[in-house]
């Protein structure tokens, strides 16, 4: 080492030479929401790449699928999209119900309908829990599972189950509704109707909360178009997206509801676009629920389903996005091929996009408001 | 002090110093009395630890509608001596690349450094263990010590996470040092002195966040921020920032070594708390009311010693409240605070401070 | 001169968010006590209820005599979709027609693959096997997962046909 006198010129302008590093941000981390792993490549706090591996919780549905009946594939999309678990019963319900060319009865279109709001309001709540988490406020977690509480137990006195419900059958439902259930919908809806100001008051005003995720992971319309953005994350970018609108399918053609489209495309819009939605939930909940027409809750069925041979294609708004079931039949009791076309998949992968030049701290804001659910990406 | 109608405690302090003198020669005597000194100090800490993490947790369930520590004895009251032993008896894990002479120095670092703080408290009167006069200058210098220690504790432990938790931290505590050195000038400008049993004697008439007025109130806004970022609790927890850094510098530690880095965590906030309660709330001097004699009187009932730790309970109690209800900020956003509005509020008011100690327009 | 009031009114309005939210879990501390919605789990066993159509585990009720409904059909073996229900055969003689007849010898439920999907129980004609209502069911063995449904001795009542 030369020794330093004066007039040694230590470093210059530009010698200063920061080292970049990766980190490995999981598998096992408290928020990458499951076994998702992104590899990080860090220039300080500055993220210059975001690389998802997936992969960790793949369980092969789809071809699982391929051995399974059209009865039996059902219970299988419960855990694909944990937190939209009937939505995705009513993908695959739906899309061997019109290979079939059933009709189903108006009462088994509305209870749908009414359950599927009801699962989208839980999933959003249980977002809304974990973003506060992710962001470091770790109250509001608690304060949304226990309004998701009340949901759950609407569903577990209907169908016996709270998370992985398998209440659709291909021709109906499984069971009737509880003769609690309207007065226990009525209750909570009361109930969320006076906690939903609070989520505001929590988070969506907070200063700091506004500063960690306005302008930050800003997704722009032509981008989420291209990267096949879909569901509140799409439409916080102000892309017009929503299967419900586009293409009603069950009760969503007799119901009045808006579509929230955002314009800025940062991490609060999709933050506002959500918890507008829950407000949108409500209303459709509220709209149907005193008008559940009598009916069959299952429509006459072959003992042994069989899809004629051909290709069908179904998609649904799940709470994360557009989700698509495309069958293949060959005819037989099982489908040829079976795909899901998952929202958590294409949502995902905007993140390598978005989080350049970002903070650790953004990134998990970022995260969040997409909304990834794992096991949807790996299914 | 003329007034000695409070409990003193130096007759009793008096009386073990001089049974030691009585029976040592003085070099023993001053040797055993600091021994009695730090065996009480290390005894009080824990002690005061363990009951923090237990009132943090129940505070922290209370606030998210849940019940809290119920199992280990009533009302789980003895739920954090169980956790205090469970890691006690935990393995020491070192990662194979760590600097094992750094990793094992941070959490001693950061603990002498939460103890010497503590030194300088005056708890009650005559219950003080040294009263230097420059007492708040000489607790604010050392509780940045700590800093040392997690800075040490992130790089040595070879982990990534840690790295950028340290540093975070180091970025953290040398700015936040600067505001909550200066909020604090603005109450020895009107005290007149550094040393805190001066300042208490100072509030014998009032407190400071009553005679000083809008200035004492700003400086004790600022003052609560600061210490908040200082201990290094939510909305500051960049160091630890679970969600972005699994556990921030202190990753890699387990067993009795991370639970060195949470006693100090909680010995700071109660640093904090209490140089709060002695600089804003006149420490251990109880509430009194202008001329309201009866009603003084039956406040200079409750002991000082009850007075100071209610006191300091309850700027404990707003620091948890904050921790859960406020999401974390970026480490941007933490500096523009500090240094776009903290500190030019704080410069501002110093000399606010300064003019009104000059005019004489406080109580 | 707007820049400043700006400045000022930030600082104005960060507060009152701040505030805001403080508010809302302070509320929470201070009417804790009508608040807390978690129970205590072990000790509220006794009036923990489920709900009736609660989905625990399989089941097959038997009456005071030992008969239970369950005739074999192995309709629910079929409806399965992951192979938790294995029926068992037994081939004995009808006494009175004298002809060979296959009735039931053990209804195996392995509740370590079972989704509780609640197929099987739509699936049986006879209603003989339920959904439980008990929902503790670790086991410090594999093995006690594999459980017979049908208990020993018992036989299918004598009003079920297939």
């Amino acid at each position: 080492m030369e020794p330093v006198t004066e007039g040694t010129i230590l470093a210059q302008d530009g010698d200063l030479k920061t080292q970049e590093y990766f980190v490995n941000m999981g598998p096992q981390h408290p928020s990458t929401h499951g076994v998702l792993r992104l590899v990080l490549g860090l220039d300080g706090e500055i993220i210059t790449k975001v690389e998802p591996h997936i992969g960790y919780i793949h369980r092969s549905i789809e071809k699982m699928c391929e051995h399974d009946n059209y009865r039996q594939i059902v219970h299988l999309t419960d855990r694909m999209d944990y937190l939209s678990a009937h939505i995705n019963n009513e993908a695959v319900c739906l899309a061997v119900e019109n290979a079939l060319e059933i009709e189903v009865s108006d009462r088994v279109k509305v209870i749908r309908t009414i359950f599927a709001e009801l699962t989208r309001l839980a999933s959003h709540q249980l977002w809304w829990g974990v973003m506060g988490m992710d962001l470091g406020a770790l109250t509001t977690f608690l304060y949304a599972f226990r309004d998701r509480e009340m949901i759950n137990d609407i569903f577990e006195e209907t169908c016996g189950a709270r998370l992985t419900m398998n209440y659709n059958v291909p021709g109906g439902l499984m069971f009737d509704l509880h003769p609690n259930f309207q007065k226990r919908v009525k209750e909570f809806l009361v109930h969320f109707k006076s906690k939903l100001p609070e989520y505001d008051m929590l988070l969506s005003d907070n200063v700091i909360f506004r500063q960690r995720t306005e302008g930050v992971g800003v997704l722009s319309k032509e981008d989420a178009i291209s990267f096949g953005v879909t569901g509140p994350t799409a439409r916080g970018s102000g892309v017009s997206c929503d299967v419900r609108k586009l293409h009603p399918y069950s009760a969503y053609d007799r119901v009045e509801f808006k579509e929230i489209l955002m314009a800025d495309g940062d991490s609060f819009a999709r933050y506002k676009a959500r918890i507008l939605e829950m407000w949108e939930s409500i209303s459709i909940v509220e709209q149907l629920l005193d008008n559940i027409p009598e009916g069959d809750i299952l429509a006459p069925t072959k003992a042994v389903i069989k899809l004629p041979k051909g290709e069908f294609y179904q998609r649904v708004e799940t709470a994360r996005g557009e989700l698509g079931v495309y069958v293949i039949s060959d005819g037989g009791k099982s489908p040829y091929r079976l795909k899901f076309r998952s929202p958590g998949f294409s949502n995902l992968f905007v993140l390598e996009h978005i989080a350049k030049g970002a903070k650790i701290a953004d990134l998990v804001a970022m995260m969040s408001t997409i909304d990834i659910v794992v096991p949807d990406i790996d299914r | 002090m003329e007034e000695s109608g409070y409990f003193d405690f130096s007759p009793i302090v008096n009386n073990i110093h001089e049974s030691l003198a009585a029976s040592f020669s003085p070099g023993w005597a001053m040797a055993i009395a600091w021994a009695l000194i730090g065996i009480t100090l290390i005894l009080f800490a824990a002690l005061s630890v363990i009951i923090l993490v237990y009132v943090e947790r129940k505070v922290a369930a209370f606030f998210q509608v849940r019940l809290g520590p119920m199992r280990v004895g009533p009302w789980g009251l003895l739920q954090t001596v169980a956790d205090f032993i469970k890691l006690l008896m935990k393995e020491h894990i070192t990662s194979r690349n760590a600097d094992k002479f750094l990793f094992n120095l941070a959490p001693f670092i950061i603990v002498t450094a939460a103890f010497l703080g503590l030194g300088a408290i005056p708890f009650a009167l005559g219950l003080h263990i040294f009263d230097i006069n420059i007492g708040l200058f000489y607790i604010t210098a050392v509780s940045s010590v700590g800093v040392l220690g997690i800075l040490l504790g992130g790089w040595a432990g070879n982990n990534k996470y840690s790295l950028i938790g340290a540093l975070r931290s180091g970025a953290q505590i040398v700015s936040y040092e600067l505001s909550i050195t200066l909020s604090l000038l603005a109450v020895v400008v009107l005290a007149g002195s550094l040393q805190l049993s001066e300042i208490i004697a100072s509030q014998e008439n009032g407190w400071w966040i009553f005679k000083g007025h809008i200035s004492a109130w700003i400086a004790f806004v600022i003052f609560m921020i600061a210490g908040t970022a200082e201990t290094n609790r939510g909305p500051f927890d960049l160091a630890e920032a679970e969600s972005e850094l699994t556990a921030g510098f202190h990753t890699e530690y387990s067993g009795i070594k991370f639970a060195m880095f949470f006693l100090a965590e909680y010995l700071s906030l109660f640093i904090i708390a209490s140089v709060g309660a002695t600089v804003f709330f006149g420490g251990w001097l109880p509430f009194h009311i202008g001329t309201w004699q009866a009603f003084n009187h039956i406040m200079d009932y409750i002991p000082p010693i009850v007075w100071f730790f209610g006191k300091v309970a309850g700027i404990i109690g707003i620091i948890m409240w904050f921790k859960w209800t406020f999401p974390r900020l970026r480490i941007d956003q933490l500096l523009i605070l500090e240094w776009k509005y903290l500190l030019p509020i704080n410069l501002f008011n110093l000399i606010l401070v300064s003019f009104i100690a000059l005019m004489g327009w406080y109580f | 001169m707007k820049a400043v009031a700006k400045y000022f009114s930030g600082i104005a309005h960060g507060l009152k968010t701040l505030l805001t939210g403080m508010k809302v879990t302070g509320y929470y501390f201070s009417h804790a006590r009508k608040e807390i919605i978690t129970q205590q789990y072990p000790e509220n066993r006794e009036e923990l209820q489920m709900f009736e159509r609660f989905r625990g585990i399989v089941e097959m009720p038997h009456d005071e005599n030992n008969e239970h409904a369950c005739t074999g059909c192995s309709a629910c073996e079929v409806a399965c979709p992951n192979g938790s229900i294995e029926i068992l055969w037994q081939r004995v003689v009808d006494p009175e027609t004298g002809k060979k007849k296959k009735i039931i010898d053990k209804h195996v439920y392995h509740y370590a693959m079972c989704t509780l999907c609640n197929l099987c129980i739509i699936a049986c004609p006879t209603d003989a096997i339920v959904m439980g209502k008990t929902f503790e069911h670790a086991v410090y063995d594999r093995k006690q997962l594999t459980q017979i449904l049908n208990k020993p001795g018992s036989k299918v009542r004598a009003d079920v046909k297939d």
